[in-house]
């Protein structure tokens, strides 16, 4: 408990500005989707010594093909020499940061990670102040929003980090299963019950359910029910647990997923099932079927999440970059920090990863069609007149990969064992609260502030 | 002379002293220390203390995680199903290595083959083997005998996923136990299938009554490794069948990677290590050769 009491600080204490700023800041992001993929010039780099070594430590594009397009194509230009570190989860990563503050000397320059995994770490007072770097981000093309850089000061004065790359999960079809939408329904305005429609269309037209969702080992369906499917139905994601709509919402699920690809619990990223065409119509990170867009951008539709009756809710997710402490060599890491976000390399970092940009600039005509559909779907999910904004954890620390499980594990026992929901969501909502206890975390968007941990209803 | 005189005493004196052995045997020792035995007994460590308490929480998040039971019984079901059809399989492939067949050294390499590859390299080529638009189903469409594909990795009829990671999991490790029964094999002198053969038996006389029985030592030794290894299955049943099903060793390594509790990940190596050890002295006890029996 104690060393979180200060998450109040991270805003909630101000309730109604820090929803208005989360709010504004999804807009934002709608905005810099829709405005801005990066053209120009690569702007002239202010810093002229050499920036030495940089030991950069991130959560983020660890998957091997993301760090490998880190280290050869997103560094190139850099003039240091960096070591990237990928850290494989946060508690890897929190329990390194931790280790080298302890021992007072640190190895680690730069730290990649989620809105909220800093939260923790600010907490425990381990990041710098980066107020002078941030004075280049904000104004011309190089503008980062400011809501996204107030986000960067977790609600306290100093800039703890400085936005760095954004994404979310879109839907992506065939356009092969376009024609089984349910009549009156638009794919760019669906709800979830046209989608469950939708699905049994295409399962009994084709003779084979082709709806896939990336249950597999490291899929990420989790972010679905956290992001997505819950909040839609509840308008909740902690308190609204075990709430009758949770019910409901479980119960959808359950439904569609007589409709969902038997193989779906083996599948890691959709991009490869929607090449081979196993799968018509898919949910996943926009990074996890960039692939399937951009070789193959005719074939493919991409539009946002449906729409249940609380809104559409959707997941936006803000990383970041912040200087620990301890590290050896703050200047090389800020040189660093300007050189990710420079409009070149922010453009590179689209193309070749996937991930979009947080800096404003045009939308230049060099990025693939591909990108484009996705980009066009991130930005109809942000601006759609019911989106609900549904925040990745915040303030979990070590707990995060139990909270993931929790919601797998409802899953697995409602959905694919076909267990009662109720009985379920009672049990699965004891082990939730355990950990909020644990962690102390206050809840978060969607869910109305708390004071102290955040509390199943 | 003086110097190779003196040299001859030192190696002599050497050889005489009875703490040589022990001398030679520390760096293994050492080695096995530092490697085996403190990691094992720093993961029983954290499988009974969680914050330096004495503690079985992590046992019991253990038994009480909804994966837990299906983890033991697919484990199980996949040591009943693999060990008898591999050995059998193993035993006839190490027979026709070891027959005086002309290319018999082909066959060797063919069937080693598998042995060079990672298992999860194999469950990843296995995987696209039995996926619905995958080789398998094609094939059985070009011949005629599918008309739509087949689903076979579907994750509610679990004998199919069953099938599935047996097929893989036989082609992988199979060559291990034949490499094994073929050292045996190439043990046994010609003496005695030649002795059986005057006396007038035939293929499967010989096997029963002569093979078998010498090669038991060699079975002993490939059913331990096997036993062993089959506890610790793990990246052929993630890569084909995801979450589809689970097994002992996966669920350690999701707690430890995806839920991030080492605790509860070292519970669960803890309970792989005594199984191994409880069925390898299974093995040993069942199967134990008297000194006479053994070929010389």
């Amino acid at each position: 408990m104690g060393e979180h009491e200060d998450l109040g600080g991270l805003g909630w204490d101000q309730p109604i500005d820090r929803r208005a700023l989360l709010e504004k800041a999804a807009l934002a992001g709608g905005a810099l989707a829709a405005g801005g993929l990066l053209a120009g010039p690569a702007r002239a780099v202010p810093w002229q010594a050499n920036p030495g070594n940089v030991t950069f430590l991130s959560t983020q594009l660890n998957t091997v093909q993301e760090s490998e397009a880190f280290r050869n194509v997103l560094l190139q230009g850099f003039r240091g020499k960096t070591d990237a570190i990928f850290a494989a989860n946060d508690s890897a990563f929190l329990a390194r940061i931790q280790a080298e503050a302890q021992a007072g000397r640190g190895s680690v320059d730069l730290l990649g990670a989620l809105h909220g995994t800093f939260a923790t770490l600010e907490d425990k007072n381990q990041l710098l102040d980066l107020s002078d770097v941030v004075k280049d981000f904000t104004t011309g093309k190089s503008a980062i929003s400011p809501e996204f850089l107030k986000l960067g000061k977790l609600g306290g004065r100093k800039q703890f980090y400085i936005p760095w790359i954004q994404a979310t999960y879109v839907v992506v079809a065939n356009k092969r299963a376009i024609q089984y939408l349910p009549r009156g329904a638009k794919a760019t305005r669906l709800t979830y019950g046209q989608l469950n429609q939708w699905a049994r269309n295409i399962e009994s037209s084709v003779g084979q359910a082709r709806v896939g969702f990336p249950a597999g080992a490291n899929g990420l369906i989790h972010r679905f029910f956290q992001g997505y499917l819950v909040p839609a139905f509840t308008g909740g994601v902690v308190t609204t647990f075990k709430s009758p709509l949770a019910v409901n919402a479980w119960n959808y699920m359950r439904s569609l997923w007589d409709s969902v690809h038997p193989q779906a619990l083996a599948y890691e990223f959709m991009q490869d099932p929607l090449l081979s065409e196993e799968v018509l119509l898919a949910w996943e990170h926009v990074a996890r079927v960039k692939s399937a867009l951009e070789r193959r951008p005719d074939d493919f539709v991409a539009f946002p999440a449906p729409t249940g009756p609380k809104g559409l809710a959707y997941m936006p997710v803000l990383a970041g970059l912040a200087i620990p402490r301890t590290a050896p060599n703050p200047a090389g890491a800020k040189a660093l920090i300007r050189h990710l976000l420079s409009l070149s390399v922010q453009a590179r970092t689209l193309s070749a990863v996937g991930f979009f940009p947080v800096v404003s600039g045009r939308l230049s005509k060099r990025v693939s069609a591909g990108l484009r559909l996705e980009s066009n779907a991130v930005k109809l999910q942000q601006q759609a007149p019911k989106a609900l904004p549904s925040l990745l954890p915040i303030g979990l620390g070590a707990e995060n990969g139990n909270f993931n499980a929790v919601y797998r594990d409802t899953f697995t026992r409602i959905v694919v064992r076909k267990e009662p929901t109720t009985a379920v969501l009672a049990d699965q909502a004891a082990k939730l609260q355990a950990i909020m206890d644990k962690s102390g975390a206050p809840c978060w968007r969607p869910d109305p502030p708390s004071n102290g941990a955040c509390k199943v209803r | 002379m003086a110097a190779v005189a003196e040299r001859v005493t030192l190696g002599r004196r050497l050889r005489r002293w009875e703490g040589l052995p022990y001398w030679l045997i520390l760096p293994t020792l050492a080695y096995l220390a530092l490697f085996f035995a403190w990691p094992m007994v720093k993961s029983f460590q954290l499988a009974f203390q969680d914050d330096g308490v004495w503690t079985l929480q992590a046992f019991r998040t253990m038994v009480n995680d909804i994966e837990f039971g299906n983890a033991v019984r697919f484990t199980l079901l996949l040591i009943v199903v693999i060990i008898p059809v591999q050995f059998l399989l193993a035993l006839v492939m190490a027979l026709l290595v070891n027959a005086k067949l002309r290319g018999r050294g082909i066959f060797l390499y063919i069937f080693l083959l598998p042995l060079a590859i990672s298992d999860l390299a194999a469950g990843i080529v296995w995987s696209s083997m039995f996926t619905e638009l995958g080789y398998l189903n094609t094939v059985l469409e070009r011949i005629g005998l599918l008309e739509t594909p087949f689903i076979w990795i579907n994750a509610s009829r679990e004998s199919l996923l069953l099938l599935t990671v047996v097929v893989a999991e036989i082609w992988r490790s199979t060559a291990l136990i034949m490499i094994i029964l073929v050292a045996g094999l190439q043990g046994i002198p010609r003496d005695y299938t030649e002795a059986a053969e005057v006396f007038g038996a035939g293929l499967y006389q010989r096997v029963r009554y002569v093979i078998l029985p010498m090669l038991k030592p060699s079975i002993q030794v490939a059913l331990l490794l096997r036993l062993i290894l089959a506890f610790e299955v793990f990246s052929t049943v993630i890569a084909i069948t995801g979450r589809g099903s689970t097994v002992l060793a996966a669920e350690a390594w999701r707690w430890q990677t995806a839920n991030m509790d080492a605790n509860v990940a070292a519970a669960y190596a803890s309970l792989i290590l005594v199984l191994s050890v409880v069925s390898a002295g299974l093995v040993l006890g069942l199967l134990r050769t008297p000194k006479e029996q053994i070929a010389r």
